[in-house]
């Protein structure tokens, strides 16, 4: 029954790595963007911090 | 009413807002969508199981190309307003389109092994996709190769809108010149050719694509905009 459904009628070895490399590319892109976004937020919060300490 | 959204910190607490929506909406439609193309929906007459490639292919290919449109508006609205955040909106797209053109084009090449007998052909629908690829990356390469970012961003966006003409040709290349890729069955004149139990589980993936753009969209805008802060702040630090 699950062999069925994976062989896709002769297809799966098509169909799988579509729906894989689709699926990584697309974690891979999501990750990478939230990855960014919280490092940057990260530096300007340092930087924010060392110029406040600076003396007026 | 296109300047209150344009107003970065305007828009950084409207993004927060939405993006929550928009995963939400990546997640639900995009796992509706899988479970009727994987499992509810028929195979091809002609095609059998393979056909199910479409619910990839489609939505990745058609997202490249929307993407680009915006890239081109968005560089438009940055080079005759001068809109930063516009800038910032045509920067953020680039790589999210290239990723959905790169989809499209490997998609593409599985489903054609089985139903065309080859990975790859030279035919206009193809070429113009890889085309449409190399714009993409020479965008990206472009608008970070100025150490002024200013300056980058002028010379790239006259280069998406140069590149533009690409998209209808990408469109029309399947009724202009003889090629294996099949004609457009959804979107076209008379409505679309496909039938709902296969209709439904393409749009409800394009939609999910849609979102899914729109959700890494706002994290890589909101990541230009802190990181224009950054810029300025170390200035600021530099010359006290």
């Amino acid at each position: 029954m699950i062999k069925e459904f994976l062989d896709m009628g002769g297809y799966g070895a098509y169909i799988w790595p579509s729906y894989g490399v689709t699926a990584v590319v697309m974690i891979v892109m999501l990750v990478t963007s939230l990855r960014g976004l919280r490092e940057n937020e990260v530096t300007l919060q340092s930087l924010e911090v060392s110029t406040k300490d600076k003396p007026e | 009413m296109l300047h209150r959204f344009a107003n970065p910190t305007r828009f950084l607490r409207i993004a927060s807002v939405v993006q929550p929506w928009m995963a939400w909406a990546t997640v639900l439609l995009g796992g509706a969508g899988l479970y009727l193309g994987l499992f509810n929906s028929p195979a091809d007459y002609q095609q059998g199981n393979s056909v199910r490639i479409m619910y990839v292919h489609v939505p990745a290919a058609w997202m490249a190309m929307f993407c680009y449109s915006s890239m081109a508006i968005a560089a438009a609205v940055g080079l005759i307003w001068k809109h930063p955040l516009a800038d910032v909106a045509a920067k953020a797209t680039a790589p999210i389109g290239a990723c959905f053109t790169f989809l499209a084009l490997f998609t593409g090449s599985l489903w054609g092994k089985p139903m065309w007998g080859t990975w790859w052909v030279w035919d206009a629908r193809l070429t113009s996709m890889l085309v449409l690829l190399f714009l993409y990356l020479g965008y990206i390469a472009l608008v970070n190769a100025f150490d002024d970012p200013t300056r980058g961003t002028r010379a790239s966006s006259i280069l998406v809108l140069v590149g533009f003409i690409n998209v209808p040709i990408i469109k029309f290349s399947v009724d202009w010149w003889n090629t294996l890729h099949q004609p457009a069955s959804v979107i076209k004149m008379g409505g679309p050719s496909i039938d709902a139990s296969m209709l439904w589980p393409l749009l409800l993936m394009a939609v999910a694509f849609t979102t899914y753009y729109l959700w890494v969209l706002l994290i890589r805008i909101r990541t230009e905009i802190i990181a224009n802060k950054i810029r300025i702040a170390r200035l600021k630090q530099v010359h006290g």
